[in-house]
């Protein structure tokens, strides 16, 4: 979900850089016969410049995409409907912050700083998701993103768990494991308003899906013939599915659960097809996705302004820790 | 940027459940000790997975260099003596 570093860069030379040495061409040679026969990188083996890039960009975009995200659900908490709901929501939006950070950790065994990382994120250098830059508007939303954005994450993720980079693979099975949660709470909100809500409870419910609908398919990426990173991500085994097929995926999982929900998705040509077996969808607006790609979604501002104030009025404190960190250590050497 | 304030990184280590090795499961950034075993907590024993952690030092780690691999481990690789399956006994004391 969190991985559209790979469709929003600039197409970069991919694998074939000039090598310049031989010596280079055989750890190069190496390299590639590791990957063809599956095995893992580790962060201090050798990796070719580009592989590094790559790998950097989408962890480092994906834990910044786990921590801009706390802030969509964030924004429900003290509002949650009953003590249960809040407690959920509590634990949910702390395992993102949690996941913000496993990834974080894999991002610096590739040789980065946590506060270049955050740098970036904060100068507008680094994207995160472009589905966190949408509204959380009624407390429906708060279920729907538990359904839908964390399916399609969950969709996106399991995969990953196979990226020819260890430390990376090792922080998403971790987060897989956790993220089956979120859905299910999701879900079982929902279905709690459609099942003994009121007809207005109802009504949100399905307004909240249908805002939701779209920017959840845009999550996958652009289809793959507008998709020029695929095919290295592929090589590299760092993707392991193409975007569309994880989008056909994720639709025909959804439909399914909405009749059990008893909602509709916003798209007239959504219907099944005998002779592919799977959900035909409608048009994607992809100029739509660019548009909130390149900062002009409806929060990109207040999502950023809210990361750099957290980080500005936490100065004094990481200073302070700091500082009493150094006294004790002196208190105890002396 | 503020680089030179970055909390040092620590490398965590979780014990399951008694009985069991602490097995290394992740790393994080803390000021001091006390900071880090109470991070090591909130972030890598949400769900009951740890009954201890230990916290050291990332910098204090001593590591075998990866390119040094074949050279540390491959000696290993054809003494098969080593392990029981290398000895063909009669059935009947097999169990042995």
């Amino acid at each position: 979900m969190y991985t559209q570093a790979m469709d929003t860069m600039r197409e970069e030379g991919g694998d074939k850089p000039a090598l310049r040495t031989a010596e280079e061409a055989q750890l190069q040679q190496r390299f590639d016969n590791r990957i063809d026969a599956g095995e893992f990188i580790e962060a201090k083996d050798w990796m070719p410049e580009n592989y590094r890039k790559t790998l950097l960009r989408q962890i480092s975009q994906h834990a910044h995409s786990e921590i801009v995200g706390m802030l969509p659900e964030g924004n429900w908490i003290t509002r949650a409907p009953t003590l249960k709901r809040k407690a959920i929501l509590l634990a949910k939006v702390q395992d993102e912050g949690g996941h913000g950070l496993y990834l974080y950790a894999a991002a610096e065994t590739l040789g980065t700083s946590r506060d270049q990382m955050l740098d970036a994120l904060h100068t507008g250098k680094a994207k995160y998701s472009s589905i966190f830059n949408y509204p959380t508007l009624t407390w429906a939303d708060v279920g729907a993103i538990g359904w839908l954005v964390d399916g399609a994450a969950i969709m996106n993720q399991v995969p990953i768990c196979r990226c020819s980079f260890a430390p990376y693979a090792r922080a998403m099975v971790r987060i897989c494991r956790e993220e089956s949660f979120h859905q299910r709470q999701g879900f079982d909100s929902l279905l709690v308003m459609m099942k003994q809500g009121t007809d207005a409870q109802r009504a949100m419910v399905q307004e909240a899906v249908n805002r939701w609908w779209w920017p959840c398919l845009m999550m996958f990426g652009p289809p793959d013939d507008q998709s020029p990173n695929s095919a290295q991500g592929m090589r590299w085994g760092i993707k392991r599915v193409s975007n569309d097929t994880l989008r056909q995926r994720f639709v025909d999982a959804a439909v399914q659960q909405a009749e059990v929900l008893g909602v509709s998705f916003p798209d007239p040509d959504l219907r099944w097809n005998e002779e592919t077996q799977h959900w035909d969808y409608g048009t994607i607006d992809w100029s739509e996705f660019w548009r909130v790609v390149g900062g002009d979604g409806p929060c990109n501002r207040e999502r950023l302004a809210a990361r750099v104030k957290a980080w500005e009025e936490g100065e004094w404190v990481r200073e302070a820790a700091l500082a009493h960190a150094r006294k004790s250590e002196l208190k105890e050497a002396a | 940027m503020t680089t030179n304030t970055e909390w040092p990184l620590w490398e965590v280590f979780v014990r399951t459940k008694a009985g069991l090795d602490h097995k290394h499961c992740g790393s994080l950034h803390a000021a001091d000790p006390k900071m880090a075993v109470q991070m090591a907590r909130d972030v890598y024993t949400r769900r009951q997975e740890g009954s201890s952690v230990w916290v050291v030092r990332s910098d204090q780690i001593v590591a075998s260099d990866p390119g040094d691999k074949d050279m540390l481990f491959d000696p290993a690789e054809d003494k098969v003596y080593r392990h029981p399956t290398f000895y063909k006994l009669p059935d009947s004391v097999d169990h042995m």
